[in-house]
């Protein structure tokens, strides 16, 4: 079925079109398989908005007389409102988004036909793969290796078809260490700390079930991992009790007998039904203009979501505090070990890797642990706060992660290389883009819609120059050491960019970082100049 | 010492401070309190190590002392009561009477002279063909509690005005706060009538016509209540009460619903106890700011302001402000108002104006709501507090709109408590007349200016001020935060990781030589060709950027008691020029050192940093989760 046949009626005059901060705009309505168009009659100076449609979280339609009015709640949180003549054509316009918002078929996604001029497919598609990571760190190459036993994604479907283990242990092992685990997440590299060695895996639960199976090839990988060291620490982010209840359902917890130098610490980190209930409340909330302040904090608290980022930031500065610290190496893990395993031993990798701070290490970790390391995004991002829909595995941790790091960025407003600005552009990229960098959930999925070939990669396409500008710290300044985070609840903040972005707060805010730009580059302007200048003169 | 860092020492008791030395001999690092800044000393139980000895301070900061011997600890205790205490009518024991930084009698006399409230009304444009100085209250005779120059209505007879007067609590008859020129309209303040149930007073109504017809433009005035209508209410059993809209023509009457003196002091008790709480949940954290109400407070006296100013600025309107005796609401909404109306109060030198003409010379009874004496505790409140609060809130709002920065907030946070400036001592101009503490004591206004350079916001734009001039704030309850740099424990006692405020100020100086430098070498003005300039730092400004910040929490700058001592000060100064008491030493002696070319030195207080938090948040508590096996 052609997209095309979803529209009955393709343009509407004489709409108004209502947005957050903007006055009410008459003009052409106009829909696309894709997108939705509005062109105001403003002649000297026509103004058009383009909103894609897959950025729709929900639509209530309400009729009166000849007319409707749709109100349009968008997954980046913006509220729209279009007033439409016309009973039938309201109808059919609500229609019409309500089916192209959620296409399930993801080589019908936009990013598939988006050809901007300045772009091209022959572009380079992602800045990091495994190779690249493995071959940047040669501290390793003793002890380590790349291995290619997931060529085919057979052993793990939700793993990249390369990735780092330790050289002890062969391929075969491997694939029974994956039977082992859970989705066949077996123990990988992702992080290796250069100043003392030590390294963070991640992985899924063991499958040792209600009657303590074991499994000789992943005892032996582990044990190939502290090497030489004496113990190392197991991050399980799930309560004990969790842990214990997994057993009956065939998952588990790696037991003290038989990994007997692992030390396991368990940190409930929530994610899943739960996060997605607390993002829910929390913009709830956020979009009560009552004025009574009561009524705000206990909603603010009620919602939890600043308890998630304050557990999760806690839980990741222990796993950095394990490794830098202590000099011990940890593995991660939740259940699945797609969620909040990638969120804290990101969030750790931050505090303690000077390189993942810049603009071009963020992303390219970003890619690492999240695309490649099979985040569902697809799954976990279908729907935002605004929907009706029955929550089926949408869950915020990508959101969440992008809160952690905004927090440590406003605890260390020098430390990291990019901007608030990038922060909210890939929360909005995550759940709605033009580029195929967040369609598909794993890199098996990925490589079978080909889209390095159909589509543009966001990654690139923010490093170039001209973006840059406004996703770059104008305030960066390397640091070499952890930027250790408080977790105190009076150092952790609302994300008011983000949540309460469309709201005149919030362009307070942003003139603000225009005016710490403007003055960083008149300074360093200034500075050339100078020096120039006193070049000159020598 | 306090309650996160321990360390050993000794404590000296002078005649003004507590100073504790600590053993430390490569610091010796020295930790000042006035005494007056003390609020409160207890004595909990003897432990096994000594008796301890806790020191609650009146800008919040807690410290706990730990002293061997019993005895020694009875007899400090008693000193320290007696000496933060001054008795009931002894202004003469207080700091600023002893204080005496090495200023000469004219700098001194100049020091008072510095904030000039007549040149105020005339940049407003008073006195002119709407409103005259009125000469009634010359000597006090008419009211003791206001200053002895005020401006009224041109129509406003004197027989109106002493009429009016005696219809009002305390005599405090309507006069002018703030004349908006563009609009014509003004904000003016008196105290509650004493209406009673039925009472009314024909020269009070004529004093309110007066008031409308001295704004040409418009037909009525607001009359704002700044109480709760209840209390309002209840005021009318003792005779006083509010304006019945039925005798005053021309009136509309708005209630605001800010609360009492006692209820706030309970308040801001709660949110002081928030800001201690050791490790709270962040469920605990919210509860305790909720229940504390204290952001409610602060939201209902911004609410005030921004219905004032909208009324002057946008309707045009006069606005009559009053709640009981006109002198803590009251002048916490109007100095609100004219924040937002007018942006020369959003800078340095105008908010010193601000608080002189609205807080100081209208009569806020200073020494009564800050205890500068051992009065009656029910009069002690947090009013200035709140003011101070909101102002900070409007900053966090509009980063650009304000020249000063948090620091100048917090810093006259402290000289409203301390007493080291006769600027804030007295209940009234006359009471400080009689004081003759101009002659006796240093004004504060003019030592804050000398120190202007820490207290400006980089982020400051003047021509924004110019476009924008009046701030139209949002009081949505999402917008307004706990203000940390004075309530929390954990901000003071650590110092800021990264202060990119610091560092933009260095950097709009070294623009500024630059700009000079340049001048210098071309002898022409500058045309910026429009080219990509690459990121490129001078060792000199990360030098200045990686300095220790100057301090946030304030209590050291005491310039000494005489020569001799001042010099001895000097080096401590230096070495307290820190947010105090808590912070790991070993940065000073880093920096000393460091090479100018080391970046890393950034680093190292980051690393000083780490040890404390990470303490604090997740570490070393492994055990908390026993292997359950």
């Amino acid at each position: 079925m052609e997209l095309s046949e979803h529209i009955k009626t393709a343009n509407v005059e004489d709409a108004v079109l209502r947005q957050p901060l903007h006055p009410a705009a008459r003009g052409t309505l106009c829909v696309t398989g894709h997108h939705l168009l509005f062109s105001d009659r403003e002649e000297s100076s026509p103004q058009h908005f383009l909103l894609l449609l897959r950025n729709i979280d929900a639509i209530e339609k309400r009729m009166s007389g000849s007319s409707g009015t749709i109100t349009i709640k968008c997954k980046d949180l913006c509220v729209l409102q279009l007033d439409i003549p016309g009973m039938e054509q309201c109808l059919n316009i609500a229609r019409s988004i309500e089916t192209l918002s959620c296409l399930e078929n993801v080589s019908e996604m936009y990013p598939f036909f988006y050809r901007p001029s300045d772009q091209s497919l022959k572009d380079q598609w992602g800045l990091s793969s495994t190779e690249k990571h493995y071959s940047q760190m040669t501290d390793l190459h003793d002890r380590w290796r790349v291995s290619s036993v997931n060529r085919d994604y057979s052993v793990c479907p939700t793993y990249p078809q390369a990735v780092i283990v330790p050289k002890d242990i062969n391929d075969e092992m491997l694939v029974k260490a994956a039977k082992f685990r859970h989705g066949g997440r077996f123990p990988v590299l992702c992080y290796y700390h250069r100043k003392n060695g030590m390294v963070i895996m991640r992985s899924s639960q063991p499958l040792t079930g209600a009657n303590r199976k074991r499994c000789r090839e992943d005892e032996l990988l582990l044990q190939a991992v502290i090497d030489g060291s004496d113990k190392g620490y197991i991050i399980d982010t799930r309560s004990s009790q969790q842990a214990q209840q997994a057993r009956m359902t065939g998952g588990g917890f790696e037991s003290k007998s038989c990994y007997s130098c692992w030390k396991r610490l368990h940190r409930q980190v929530e994610r899943g039904k739960a996060l997605q209930e607390s993002l829910i409340k929390l913009v709830e909330a956020c979009g009560n203009d009552s004025h009574n302040m009561d009524r705000w904090l206990s909603k603010l608290e009620n919602s939890k979501w600043l308890s998630h980022v304050q557990t999760a930031l806690s839980t990741a500065g222990l796993l950095a505090e394990c490794v830098e610290r202590d000099g011990h190496s940890v593995l991660v893990h939740c259940s699945e070990g797609t969620d909040s395993t990638l969120l804290i031993s990101t969030v750790a990798q931050l505090i303690m890797d000077p390189c993942c701070r810049t603009l071009e290490g963020f992303l390219a970790l970003l890619e690492r642990e999240w695309v490649q390391a099979g985040h569902p995004f697809q799954k976990r991002c279908a729907h935002s706060a605004y929907s009706h829909a029955r929550l089926q595995q949408e869950s915020p941790v990508f959101l969440l992660l992008l809160d952690c790091v905004w927090q440590l960025l406003h605890q260390f407003p020098l430390a990291l290389g990019f901007s608030e600005a990038l922060l909210l552009r890939l929360a909005t990229e995550a759940y709605a883009s033009s580029y195929g960098t967040f369609l598909c959930n794993s890199d098996k999925e990925r490589s079978v819609a080909i889209l390095s070939m159909k589509t543009l990669c966001l990654f690139q396409a923010l490093l170039r120059p001209k973006e840059r500008r406004c996703y770059a710290n104008p305030l960066y300044e390397r640091t070499e050491l952890a930027i250790w985070p408080s977790v105190h609840p009076q150092s952790l903040q609302l994300w008011r960019g983000y949540f309460l972005r469309w709201t005149q707060q919030a362009r307070h805010l942003e003139e603000a970082q225009e005016e710490i730009r403007n003055m960083v580059i008149l300074w360093e302007k200034m500075f050339e100049y100078v020096c120039f200048n006193f070049f000159m003169l020598s | 010492l306090s309650h996160l860092r321990a360390s050993v020492g000794t404590l000296y008791l002078s005649a003004t401070h507590s100073i504790f030395v600590e053993d430390n001999p490569e610091t010796r690092k020295e930790t000042w309190v006035l005494h007056s800044m003390v609020n409160s000393v207890e004595m909990p139980s003897n432990s096994p190590a000594g008796s301890q000895l806790i020191l609650r301070c009146k800008d919040f900061r807690v410290l706990q002392i730990l002293i061997p011997q019993e005895r020694d600890c009875l007899d400090i205790h008693a000193s320290l009561v007696r000496l933060s205490r001054p008795g009931v009518f002894k202004y003469s024991e207080l700091y600023c009477l002893s204080f005496n930084p090495n200023v000469n009698k004219e700098e001194r006399e100049e020091s008072w002279s510095f904030i000039d409230l007549m040149s105020d009304y005339r940049r407003m444009g008073v006195p002119n063909n709407l409103w005259v100085m009125t000469a009634a209250n010359s000597e006090y005779r008419v009211c003791d509690t206001y200053p002895s120059e005020l401006f009224v209505p041109k129509s406003a007879a004197p027989t109106i005005i002493t009429g009016s007067s005696r219809f009002r609590s305390r005599g405090r008859f309507p006069v002018l706060s703030y004349f908006h020129q563009d609009t014509l309209a003004a904000v003016c303040r008196c105290s509650q009538p004493l209406s009673g149930f039925s009472g009314r007073c024909q020269e009070d109504e004529m004093m309110l016509q007066a008031v409308m017809r001295s704004n040409p433009g418009s037909d009525f005035i607001y009359v704002v209540d700044t109480r709760p209508k209840l209390n309002a209410m209840a005021n009318r059993a003792a005779g006083k009460g509010y304006e019945n809209e039925d005798h005053y023509t021309n009136i509309k009457l708005q209630f605001i619903g800010i609360e009492n003196i006692h209820v706030m002091r309970s308040s801001q008790q709660k949110i002081i106890d928030v800001g201690e709480m050791r490790s709270p949940s962040m469920t605990d954290f919210l509860w305790g700011l909720e229940n504390s109400g204290w952001l409610k407070h602060i939201k209902a006296i911004l609410d005030a302001g921004v219905f004032i100013a909208r009324a002057v600025a946008d309707e045009g309107i006069s606005v009559l402000v009053h709640c009981s005796d006109g002198w803590d609401r009251t002048t916490q909404a109007c100095s609100v108002a004219s924040l937002l109306l007018d942006p020369y109060y959003r800078t340095i030198r105008g908010l010193m104006v601000l608080i002189e003409k609205d807080w100081i010379s209208f009569g806020h009874k200073f020494s009564h709501r800050y205890a500068h004496l051992d009065g009656d505790p029910k009069e002690v409140s947090p009013v200035m507090d709140q003011f101070l609060e909101c102002v900070w809130q409007l900053s966090e709002q509009f980063p650009c709109a304000f020249e000063f920065n948090e620091r100048f907030l917090l810093t006259i946070h402290t000289h409203v408590y301390s007493c080291q400036y006769g600027t804030f001592l007295g209940n009234s101009q006359r009471e400080r007349k009689e004081l003759r503490l101009p002659e006796r004591t240093h004004s504060v206004w003019s030592q804050l200016w000398k120190d202007r350079v820490d207290f400006r916001n980089p982020l400051f734009k003047a021509d924004l001020s110019q476009s924008q001039r009046v701030l139209r704030p949002n009081t949505t309850p999402y917008c307004f935060k706990m203000w940390k740099g004075l309530y929390s424990h954990i901000d003071k006692s650590m110092p800021p990781c990264q202060s990119p405020a610091d560092f933009l100020s260095a950097m709009r100086e070294e623009s500024q030589q630059l700009e000079e430098e340049i001048a210098a070498l071309t002898g022409r003005p500058i045309v910026w060709e429009k080219t990509e300039v690459l990121k490129r730092r001078t060792t000199h400004l990360q030098q200045r950027h990686l300095g220790p910040d100057p301090p946030t929490s304030y209590i050291q700058p005491i310039t000494g008691h005489g020569q001799a001592v001042a010099l001895k000060q000097a080096n401590q100064m230096a070495l307290n020029k820190e947010p105090n008491l808590y912070l790991p030493t070993e940065c000073h002696s880093k920096l000393k050192d460091h090479d100018p070319d080391d970046c890393s030195t950034c680093s190292d207080r980051e690393s000083g940093v780490a040890d404390l938090r990470s303490r604090s948040s997740s570490g070393g508590d492994y055990a908390k989760d026993p292997d359950w096996e």
